[in-house]
């Protein structure tokens, strides 16, 4: 068990390092020169020079990266064009709002896809069962921003019942989430109906079936642990989804997180901020990869510690 | 194949995917004939007198546009980007996994090694913003976009054709073409892709769903697909200001894009559960 965690870590590493390779690829290839940019056009050529040098950009390539890597290990992440603010003291600001948006996109996916998937599975082969797939599937091939600005039009424009974006109380969070949750309720609903019709299909089910127990006791008390358990231990592989869900449905609903930020700096072809957000997206990334595959031998002991 | 037509023409469900696919495809191909005004002509009589856009009526079937353009005529262009690029851009995906995959699934070693280190190192990405970050970087055009979206879709056909040839290399009838002598190339070209094609078939369809969604995403983003080209995406992006007062302009460009990928969903999914051996003869 210990080698599987220390290979799944060093695995993790080198994914990491992969990432800051990457990105660095990234920053180099942007045509605009950022010594022009940080010059302004009437600067001396002595000026530039002397930039150029402050910004080690003097160095050979390798020398630069290992710079870059450097930086990065320390939280640095570069300045933004614009703002000249540091990448990483913009991002620290927006991450709590985009943590507590996913936060409640978790809570409702869950809630919404294990409960439809559970459904459907107890319905097999019925149209109940047949209209939830198809529902499923219209989820998962919604645009998030069409879903979000018409939530936002009919439950806040027509109704009122929310606020017209903003942030700040629950009711805020409502519709934000909502967007987000539903993509992944569309998918829980498919593997929890999966999951579901396995577990039924055990022995042990059909023994408590013939002890006469009920098809609601069957069904809570009996299979849904064993279900839902992987299924929920998926959570961590979502933050890849949240996290582009996070540029769209923060910029429709002008919630300040780090997508909000992501989406201002392509308005501006700040490129700093859309690597520094693409970097820290990768690493949340991995680290919920990471967190699925430790948690997941544990949940469910049929996954052994492979590989 | 004839299992096949049988599978997908008997299912409801996938003959109304195959349907909404066959009437866009023929929407993008005569969109000239078809859209009822030229996309980029400005109706002087196509907003009101305040200057907002109309909507829905008997002139312009599903009203105009902030410009006073007719949004049925745009959006009938407009389903021209999204095929162009879900065909370009999902095609050259599929190429890029496919040879990838099939390339580290038969010759394993440290090239296929290499080659499934970097596909998980590019599963770490966020799909969307890595592809902001390109298309920031890269002025964007049709083609860059579709480029741009082909460079983040590669990867999971990759892993899955990966899988699959991992397993049929090591089966008995692989071994016997590499006895009588076949060399590498004729095996992979004769007897291990046409073993791969209901599975690429299957992740071809399902890909143009995420293709479309990306391009849509991307265009209302800004960084997509330009106007005044007219893509489903970018005509939500240039009349979502409007949102409040005008909803249709949101609203049938929206239903045009998941009705589009959700038909590919479906369809690629009655086709995975036809193609699938160990499928068959399930019940549904």
């Amino acid at each position: 068990m210990i080698g599987y965690i220390a290979r799944r870590l060093g695995q993790a590493v080198f994914i990491l390092i992969g990432i800051s390779l990457v990105t660095y690829v990234l920053v180099y290839l942007i045509p605009a020169d950022p010594v022009r940019q940080i010059a302004g056009r009437s600067a001396t050529p002595e000026t530039v020079e002397s930039i150029r040098r402050q910004l080690g950009l003097d160095l050979p390539l390798w020398q630069q990266y290992l710079r870059y890597l450097g930086d990065l290990l320390q939280g640095d992440l570069g300045r933004s064009y614009i703002q000249k603010t540091e990448v990483a003291t913009l991002i620290a600001s927006r991450l709590p709002a985009t943590l507590e948006l996913m936060a409640g996109a978790i809570l409702l996916e869950l809630l919404i896809g294990l409960s439809a998937g559970i459904y459907a599975a107890s319905r097999r082969g019925r149209p109940a069962d047949r209209a939830i797939m198809v529902a499923s599937f219209a989820a998962v091939s919604a645009p998030q921003f069409v879903v979000g600005i018409l939530l936002l039009y009919v439950f806040a424009v027509q109704l009122g019942w929310f606020p017209i974006g903003g942030y700040g109380t629950l009711w805020h969070l409502v519709l934000p989430a909502l967007t987000l949750g539903l993509l992944g309720g569309g998918w829980y609903a498919r593997m929890m109906r999966s999951a579901m019709i396995e577990v039924l299909r055990q022995d042990y089910i059909v023994t408590a079936r013939a002890k006469g127990a009920g098809r609601f006791r069957i069904l809570f008390v009996h299979a849904l642990r064993n279900a839902a358990l992987p299924v929920v231990a998926m959570v961590g592989l979502d933050i890849g989804i949240f996290m582009s869900g996070a540029v769209v449905v923060e910029s429709v609903y002008g919630w300040p997180g780090i997508g909000q930020l992501a989406w201002q700096a392509i308005q501006r072809v700040d490129i700093p901020i859309i690597v520094g957000v693409t970097i820290v997206a990768a690493v949340a990334i991995v680290l919920g990869n990471l967190l699925a595959d430790l948690v997941a031998p544990f949940i469910d002991p049929r996954i052994k510690f492979r590989r | 194949m004839s299992h096949l037509r049988d599978r997908i023409l008997g299912d409801r469900v996938a003959l109304f995917g195959l349907t909404v696919i066959a009437v866009t495809v023929l929407a993008a191909l005569f969109a000239e004939r078809l859209a009822p005004y030229p996309p980029d002509r400005q109706f002087f009589d196509g907003l009101t007198l305040e200057g907002a856009p109309l909507p829905p009526n008997g002139r312009f079937w599903l009203g105009t546009d902030l410009l006073g353009r007719d949004l049925l005529s745009r959006l009938i262009f407009g389903a021209r980007t999204s095929l162009i690029i879900g065909i370009v851009a999902n095609g050259a995906a599929v190429a890029i996994g496919a040879l990838l995959g099939i390339t580290a699934g038969y010759l394993r070693g440290w090239i296929g090694t290499a080659i499934m280190r970097f596909t998980d190192l590019m599963m770490a990405f966020p799909a969307l913003l890595l592809a902001i970050a390109l298309a920031a970087i890269f002025s964007p055009s049709l083609w860059i976009v579709a480029l741009v979206i082909a460079m983040v879709n590669w990867v999971q056909i990759a892993r899955v054709v990966y899988t699959e040839t991992t397993s049929l290399a090591e089966r008995e009838f692989i071994e016997a073409a590499r006895a009588i002598g076949a060399g590498p190339f004729r095996i992979l070209l004769q007897h291990v892709l046409p073993h791969l094609l209901p599975t690429l078939l299957v992740w071809a369809t399902l890909g143009v769903a995420t293709t479309v969604l990306l391009e849509a995403t991307l265009s209302y983003l800004g960084v997509g697909v330009r106007p005044p080209t007219p893509s489903w995406g970018n005509i939500i992006f240039e009349n979502q200001t409007y949102f409040a007062t005008a909803p249709w302009l949101v609203f049938f460009p929206g239903v045009a894009i998941l009705l589009l990928a959700l038909s590919f969903n479906l369809v690629g999914d009655t086709l995975r559960d036809a193609l699938d051996p160990t499928q068959r003869g399930r019940e549904p």
